[in-house]
């Protein structure tokens, strides 16, 4: 079952759409009060993104800073290696940078900003050397003779502009001083340096950032990143982010304006779709009209994929219904028991598989990552023998009297909760993923999780190999002959009590490994079961009681269409409304989806 | 009137006629020090398990005698609560927090800007007392039409209660019901002028359980004692028998079903003003459940046992619920299944029981059912 999945671009692209969200959330919260005061909602727009640039720059910035000082530090230490240093730059002429590092010393930040925009469009190592001082206040300068340098780790200094070791400088340097204004300069030149980073990822992160701050001052950067760039998908998030400010660029040619939006327009996400909205009402007729060419499409686009994500997630809940409705299609479809302590053999579950965790965590942590494999056949076990306990006990008595077997179940719930509750406290457990179920991957313009993948393929298997067991073993027989005639059955020397409750322990075994997937998404509490058991009540009497394929069909019919009802009626009416269907559909059809017909469905 | 009231009956007209009149005497004549005094707090707390046996007995009437086990009947139960409850947030009026003469605190609270539509009405009480009777009413007349035509039986009808009170509960936690959400109504001041908290309310309201509880037993009796009452039976036992002699059996347990509403919608009136509160947990289906388990306590199908039963299992509540109230649940959950697989004529079957045992010392034990 393990598979390796290394540092994946699937997850990659995930995190950062989760970090993404997060941030526009935190800019949003925090930038509330400033940005109302900017005109119109573009601009607020802008201003989120550009506070959401900010952080990566600053995350770029920072590894930036790191590389750059190993190299640096190396470079000093080990004089030999200095010679290869220079060449590795020798179209760093010092005359280049000069002029610009010399305004540094000025003392002003109009200067500094100034500057760092000039570094920003070389391109050169050393410029990203500077930028990093100054971000971390390591840039000096000698007020007396307007030299700046940059204080290493080490403690020694070097000049900025040429980044030879410097020797003889005066003790009294001051700091280069940064103001709000001057820390947005830095994070942009920085932002805009690592486009030209030697490590791919870091560009492609780079050009990423730019594409969503639309920064028109990284256009020159841009190009020449873009003219030296040989990887092909960091030259296609290039060519996206150069396209994504010449958009909003009015005074760029019409035909880059125009390839820049089938540029953008052939991204077709919803960041696109914000990048065209974008387009200045002074643009070319021919450009905006192939822009609004482009939202049309776009937005048919997102919303097939917005009804294709509703049908995974209806999918998703559809399989979860099944987990929790299989158990009792057992005991409820097949016995006739009204087992209303079905939940509470998937809380039981749960919480073996939290056990199971617990005792992994502590003495063997190196299988967590098989903690599921082994909390199965331990659930399956576990709950089934709690099952054929409550059955010998209790249920065994009640055969023939469904209702009362609702009382009494209803009982056994009470007492296993508040077992459970005694034990290990009212308050959710903790239980953790494997790292094969983490992550998520996308397809076209929706984002698939590993753990809902795998609890549908998990739905599945465990409702074919339960349909096998009924149809294809010897138990299954039994169990099929039972119900359907138990006199009959007994009659020809089958042991009908033990087959009661073989039958109870696998239905109740099944709803612990079902207990077992649910814990992977839901609270595992005491009251894990309650919020089951209704729903799977649903999914057995709408699908059809003693009719396996209309549990399995009803699950995923009710999921999918909770989850379509979802957008248009928000999540509680939809699912009040769900209830209302089925309560209709059961005047129409009393007997569910997949009635059984025939004289033992009367009695 | 002499085959209405048996002898069980009778006896449990006039402890519940006694309770009404010796109760507030006690409370109002003797001193507090006295040991047959009955303390004011007890006063609500005995009406509310006054309640509680009114709609056990409305819960009987379709179980036991109807053989519809109804796992919705909270839905009615507090859909006359909330009838209830509107007027006496109607007769706040400026006295809330907000002070608005019309709106209640929490519209005021949520912008509402006017009063829903299904407000009015509700500040004059005998629009709001016919309401108690008519919504649970004509939601079990609309539920039962659709049900019981569709010949929806036994579990399948259980469960499509439950769902009933379920998408109702959810429905009743939306803010945007008008219903007051989650907190539900409450902070009653007045009712009928009277304040809420006063004890001679409280003794009016106690009387008035007390005296709802002998009529909807006397109104269950009088139905199941008739003409009536026999085909309901028959339903209960044979039902296809009882269809196939001729008898509209829908429309027989359509009354039934309709008239244990309302009388639940009255218990839910007479509860919420004692308790003070209404809020969508009364809707939650395993309220409903608790109700079934007390009518199977005192003994299905003889009305006085389910009074008994709701007495019997919420006194114990409230006692446990004060001395060992992690041991609640395991008392409950015991006392489901020891009473069906022990005691399936319930507390009142008891005597019986046992004499028929002392009879036959040398029966077998009761073999499994099919």
């Amino acid at each position: 079952m393990r598979r390796p999945i290394p540092l994946s671009r699937s997850c990659l692209t995930f995190r950062h759409w989760r970090r993404r969200r997060r941030g526009a959330g935190d800019g949003w919260a925090q930038g509330g009060i400033a940005a109302s005061r900017l005109a119109g909602a573009a601009a607020r727009a802008s201003f989120v993104s550009f506070r959401v640039c900010m952080k990566k720059a600053v995350a770029a910035g920072r590894a930036l800073a790191l590389a750059g000082l190993l190299l640096l530090g190396l470079a000093a230490l080990a004089p030999t290696l200095a010679p290869a240093q220079a060449q590795t730059a020798p179209d760093l002429a010092p005359t280049e940078l000069a002029p610009t590092v010399a305004k540094f010393a000025n003392d002003s930040y109009a200067q500094t900003a100034e500057a760092l925009a000039e570094l920003s469009t070389t391109g050169s190592p050393q410029a990203a050397a500077i930028v990093s001082a100054l971000a971390d206040g390591r840039l000096l300068y000698d007020p007396a003779t307007k030299a700046v340098y940059i204080r290493l780790a080490d403690g020694s200094l070097q000049d900025a502009a040429t980044g030879a070791k410097a020797s003889g400088a005066p003790a009294d340097l001051s700091a280069v001083r940064a103001n709000n204004r001057v820390r947005r300069a830095i994070e942009a030149a920085a932002g805009a340096l690592s486009l030209l980073d030697a490590d791919p990822a870091k560009r492609r992160d780079a050009a990423a950032a730019v594409f969503k701050s639309r920064d028109a001052a990284a256009l020159p950067t841009l190009d020449a990143a873009l003219a030296q760039e040989k990887v092909a998908d960091v030259k296609a998030a290039l060519a996206e982010a150069r396209a994504a400010i010449l958009i909003g660029k009015a005074d760029a040619p019409e035909a880059e304006q125009m390839a820049a939006v089938k540029l953008i327009a052939a991204r077709g996400d919803q960041e696109a779709l914000g990048l065209l909205r974008t387009v200045p009402a002074s643009a070319p007729p021919a450009v905006k009209a192939a822009a609004a060419e482009g939202i049309a499409a776009i937005e048919r686009d997102l919303k097939f994929w917005e009804v294709a994500q509703n049908v995974w997630y209806g999918l998703s809940l559809g399989s979860v219904l099944l987990l929790a409705a299989i158990g009792l299609a057992i005991t409820f479809g097949v016995m006739g028991v009204i087992n209303m302590a079905h939940g509470e053999m998937v809380m039981l579950g749960a919480y073996t598989t939290f056990l199971v965790q617990e005792v992994i965590r502590t003495s063997a942590p190196w299988l967590f990552d098989w903690s599921l494999a082994i909390a199965l056949p331990l659930a399956f076990m576990f709950t089934g023998l709690v099952g054929i306990l409550i059955e010998r006990t209790v249920i065994r008595f009640l055969y023939g009297r469904p209702l009362e077997t609702l009382l009494a179940t209803w009982g056994v719930s009470l007492i296993l909760q508040q077992a459970v509750r005694s034990l290990f406290g009212p308050t959710n457990q903790e239980v953790g993923a494997p790292s094969w179920m983490s992550g998520a991957f996308q397809v076209g313009q929706m984002s698939i999780t590993y753990n809902r993948l795998w609890i549908i393929v998990f739905s599945l298997l465990v409702f074919f190999a339960l349909l096998m067991v009924l149809k294809r073993t010897s138990l299954g027989l039994y169990v099929r002959a039972v119900t359907q005639n138990r006199r009959m059955a007994a009659a020809m020397g089958i042991r009908t009590g033990r087959i009661d409750a073989l039958t109870f322990g696998l239905g109740s075994g099944i709803a612990g490994i079902a207990g077992v997937a649910l814990s992977q998404i839901d609270n595992v509490s005491p009251n894990l079961g309650q919020g089951y058991i209704i729903d799977s009540f649903m999914v057995v009497v709408f699908g059809g009681v003693g009719n396996l394929w209309g549990t399995l069909v009803g699950a995923f019919t009710l999921g999918v269409a909770n989850k379509l009802l979802e957008p248009f009626a928000g999540a509680v009416l939809g699912k009040i409304l769900l209830l209302v269907a089925i309560i209709l559909f059961i005047q129409k059809r009393p007997r569910g989806l997949f009635a059984l017909k025939g004289r033992a469905v009367e009695s | 009137m002499r085959g209405i009231i048996d002898r069980t009956g009778g006896i449990f007209l006039f402890l519940v006629l006694a309770a009404a009149v010796l109760v507030p005497a006690s409370n109002l004549l003797l001193p507090p020090s006295n040991p047959l005094h009955v303390p004011d707090y007890m006063i609500p707390l005995i009406g509310k398990y006054l309640c509680y046996a009114l709609l056990a007995v409305a819960v009987d009437l379709v179980w036991g005698y109807c053989g519809v086990l109804s796992l919705g009947h909270g839905a009615f139960f507090a859909l006359g609560g909330y009838a209830m409850g509107m007027y006496l947030m109607r007769q706040i009026g400026p006295r809330g927090v907000y002070g608005n003469p019309v709106l209640p605190d929490f519209m005021v609270f949520l912008n509402y800007k006017e009063l829903p539509w299904f407000w009015h009405g509700f500040d004059w009480f005998p629009f709001a007392a016919l309401m108690v009777l008519v919504v649970p009413g004509v939601l079990a007349f609309v539920f039962g039409w659709f049900a019981f035509r569709s010949r929806v039986t036994g579990v399948y009808l259980s469960i499509i209660t439950q769902a009933m009170t379920f998408a109702l509960m959810l429905a009743f936690f939306r803010n945007d019901m008008g219903f007051g959400g989650n907190n539900g109504l409450t902070d009653f001041k007045d009712i009928l002028g009277f304040s809420v908290q006063a004890s001679e309310t409280r003794l009016a309201l106690f009387v008035a359980s007390a005296l709802a509880l002998a009529a909807g037993y006397l109104i269950c009796r009088a139905l199941v004692t008739s003409k009536y009452g026999k085909v309901l039976v028959a339903v209960r036992d044979a039902e296809s028998r009882t269809r196939f002699l001729g008898y509209r059996v829908e429309n027989y347990k359509l009354l039934a079903w309709t008239l244990s509403a309302m009388l639940a919608g009255v218990a839910g009136a007479l509860y919420v003003p004692q308790v003070g509160i209404i809020n969508p947990s009364e809707f939650a289906p395993s309220q409903s459940i608790e109700m079934v388990i007390w009518v199977a306590v005192g003994g299905r199908g003889t009305l006085v046992g389910a009074a008994l039963g709701a007495l019997i299992v919420n006194a114990g509540k409230t006692w446990f619920t004060g001395v060992l109230p992690e041991a609640w649940l395991f008392a409950l959950g015991a006392l489901f299944v020891v009473v069906t697989l022990f005691l399936p004529k319930g507390v009142l079957g008891l005597g019986s029981q046992i004499s028929e045992r002392l009879k036959k010392p040398a029966a077998p034990a009761a073999a499994p059912a099919e």
